[in-house]
């Protein structure tokens, strides 16, 4: 342990920890634009200069470690207004739209303005003329915006591996680009959106699709449907000052009816379907040898854009199932028109997602026009959500509860838990163990798939057969499992596992880019405990016990992997370009 | 075109070869490569992302970090302008802007039909003749603005365009 004094306070921290982190301990906020705790300091904006006794120099507190006896001083006058220097000197930089801006009230950079109170420019504004991306249609760049902290770029090629993000030149000229200055749309960019949830400013925010939606609800022709995601009941508090990881389900339900929508559905219950489907294409393929293992999830369009790009060898592993808000908007516009006689053409399909990948993914492909249509018509953030729900002045905090309409609104404990990492597979063995065994587990909660380790092994004893499944989240933690397959396959050993599931974002969906900014690894374990206590207080804890769940295979889809349920549910892969220039 | 992208194909798996087991690689590789095509063209640098396994987003920060490396092809004859102390005082700055008002072009650029690059220097170690451009291997010293319509004129019919 290291021992020393932060503005005469004591402290005592590990070795190698940083005088940043150091005085958080102490109660102490040294303001950064560059640190975020998912990565490693950069010491790009020099906000956080402390004072060591004994140099001369200020040094930057979030890459300079404590060191034994130190006596650091990190606000007095001199130091503060160095720091007023170094945020005068980015506005020198830095475009004065806040007020028309995607992250006004929300940005780290305007708030430390405030903070500091500058009042004028004391410097000459010099601002580089780049047109914003739009390319993507899930996120929009505008580097005009960008302070060069450098999140985004170590999010994207150090945290997800994607690389899409990089900094071109150098000095006033530095830029964050895709190489070649291409459109991002043409680059590696796999619309994970975790550059948009990293970065400190407007520099990167989500596509902004509330208008249409306000549209559509306007639209007395339409019939407006919509759907929440698992992980976004549990961080849309966030927004409106609950503790974090508050599961906020049957609000919402009230709230978006209240907005309009006319019949309010679950995502959770496309994932009761996704797990009849994908758990037995996994019987198929584990009891009955028909198609590749291991069986790889698919409902993550990150993953799923990820794969196609950097490891087409995997298209054959992967489950052709439909991601479960693709499944909630296929059968709004098939079985829910039928039922209630509405012309699929006037029914519009609203995704609530913690994500903005999904933006992409209901136009990824044909299969994604199955009903006829396009079957989601606009996928929103939380982020969006929560501003939606500001403007139309619903007091969201003392809304009643509220239950979600039947036929595609009602879930068990296993399709929630899609929202964290290791859901997907944890639902899907406790449907794949009721296949196999004809009873449910005993116990049906997999403790060693949960949680935020990187990767997680588990081998699950069914039925005297031992299921060896791998859960790996944040894409840089997927290569080492895709390798130990590639590995076995060219040495023509057996599998390593049976079952993969991969998300692209840390933490799952929870952690999603799309959700509310500052997620940290306690935020995450936060929201997933929101989702496992829902799983835990539910009634049925299996897909495959949903009587909606049954009543839709009876009346509508037949069986599971049947003809209809393929046509409607399951889509395809293909290898694609990693740049499209 | 098929035998065109075989060759390049081949050559960057000489280069990639060659430096293979050594420490910061890249940066000679890519050199081997300016010097071959005389600037580094985007589908040389796809294929070295890919038998280096190295992604095109490093390839490009290297390349675009250092003033050295080109991405355009450089033009037919390279204008090397002085702006070296010496010539500057002796007006090279007139001169600068006397050639990218001719031509059109900033520094760093090449002109559209490709007949001229333009370079910025410091110091051609012959300040006694400043101002100083040197065009290819040639150096012209004491050039005045009225002189640099004709010295360019000597390397062709360089077109103007609106």
């Amino acid at each position: 342990m290291i021992k020393a004094k932060i503005n005469n306070l004591p402290v005592e921290v590990q070795e190698g920890e940083s005088i940043l982190d150091a005085a958080k301990k102490a109660q102490i906020k040294i303001p950064t634009l560059c640190k975020h705790p998912d990565l490693p300091a950069g010491a790009g904006c020099g906000l956080c200069i402390v004072r060591i006794k004994g140099t001369p120099k200020m040094l930057r507190a979030c890459c300079t470690p404590l060191e034994e006896g130190m006596e650091i001083t990190t606000h007095d006058p001199e130091i503060v207004a160095v720091r007023r220097t170094v945020l005068e000197l980015i506005l020198s930089n830095h475009p004065n739209d806040c007020l028309q801006c995607g992250r006004n009230n929300n940005c780290e950079l305007q708030t430390l303005v405030a903070d500091f109170g500058i009042r004028e420019e004391s410097f000459q504004k010099f601002l580089p003329d780049v047109a914003k991306d739009d390319s993507t249609r899930t996120i929009v760049l505008d580097a005009q915006k960008c302070i060069r902290c450098g999140r985004c770029v170590k999010v994207c090629q150090e945290m997800q591996n994607v690389w899409a993000l990089s900094f071109l030149e150098r000095g006033f000229c530095t830029r964050i680009s895709p190489a070649g200055d291409i459109k991002l749309a043409d680059s590696p960019c796999i619309r994970c959106g975790q550059c948009s949830n990293h970065c400190p400013t407007g520099a990167i925010v989500e596509q902004d699709e509330t208008a249409r939606v306000w549209e559509l609800l306007q639209n007395q022709d339409k019939y407006c449907v919509v759907q929440i995601a698992p992980a976004v009941r549990v961080a849309i508090g966030e927004a409106f000052g609950y503790p974090i990881g508050t599961n906020l389900t049957k609000k919402l339900y009230a709230l978006l009816r209240r907005l309009g929508f006319k019949a309010v559905f679950d995502t959770n219950f496309g994932a009761d379907v996704t797990i009849m489907e994908e758990g037995s294409e996994f019987i198929q393929r584990f009891l009955h040898g028909k198609g590749t293992l291991p069986l790889i999830t698919s409902c993550c369009p990150g993953w799923v854009d990820f794969m196609e790009k950097f490891h087409p060898d995997m298209v054959d592993h992967f489950s052709s199932c439909k991601s479960p808000h693709e499944i909630v908007g296929v059968l709004s516009k098939t079985y829910y028109a039928n039922k209630k006689n509405i012309d699929p053409k006037n029914i519009a399909v609203v995704s609530i997602m913690p994500c903005t990948a999904k933006k992409n993914e209901i136009i990824r492909c044909e299969e994604m026009y199955a009903s006829g249509c396009q079957d989601v018509d606009v996928a929103l953030t939380t982020r969006e959500l929560a501003r939606m729900i500001k403007q139309a002045g619903i007091d969201f905090v003392n809304l009643p509860d509220e239950d979600p309409d039947h036929l595609l609104g009602d879930y068990t404990g296993a399709g929630v838990i899609f929202g964290a990492t290791g859901g997907v597979m944890e639902a899907a063995l406790r449907t794949a163990y009721f296949l196999l065994n004809g009873k449910n587990m005993q116990k049906v909660e997999l403790n060693q798939i949960r949680g935020l380790e990187g990767v997680k092994v588990a081998e699950i004893p069914i039925n005297g057969k031992k299921i060896r499944v791998a859960v790996a989240h944040g894409l840089n933690h997927v290569e080492y499992v895709l390798d130990k397959v590639r590995e076995a396959e060219k040495n023509g050993e057996e599998m390593p596992y049976h079952f993969i599931e991969v998300m692209a974002c840390l933490g799952g969906c929870v952690g999603g880019g799309g959700q509310p900014y500052g997620v940290t690894d306690e935020l995450r374990t936060k929201r997933a405990a929101g989702i496992y206590q829902d799983d835990q207080g539910s009634k049925l804890r299996c897909s495959h016990e949903n009587p909606f769940v049954q009543q839709l295979y009876k009346e509508f889809l037949g069986k599971p992997l049947g003809e209809k349920s393929e046509h409607l549910l399951h889509t395809h892969y293909q290898a694609r370009p990693v740049y499209a220039k | 075109m098929v035998e065109e992208k075989k060759s390049m194909q081949e050559e960057i798996f000489s280069l990639v070869n060659k430096w293979k087991n050594k420490e910061g690689n890249l940066i000679m590789i890519l050199h081997e490569l300016q010097n071959y095509y005389g600037y580094v063209p985007r589908p040389a640098a796809l294929e070295l992302s890919r038998v280096l396994h190295t992604p095109l987003a490093r390839i490009y920060e290297v390349i675009t970090f250092y003033n050295f490396f080109k991405l355009e092809p450089p033009g037919k004859h390279t204008i090397s302008l002085c702006l070296g102390t010496a010539c500057y005082l002796k007006g090279a700055a007139v001169l600068l802007n006397e050639i990218k008002g001719l031509l059109n072009i900033e520094e760093g650029q090449t002109t559209k039909d490709g007949l001229f690059q333009l370079d910025v220097v410091r110091c051609l170690g012959c300040c006694g003749l400043a101002p100083v451009i040197k065009i290819d291997d040639k150096i012209y010293g004491k050039v005045q603005k009225n002189q640099v319509m004709g010295i360019l004129s000597e390397y062709g019919n360089h077109k103007k365009e609106e």
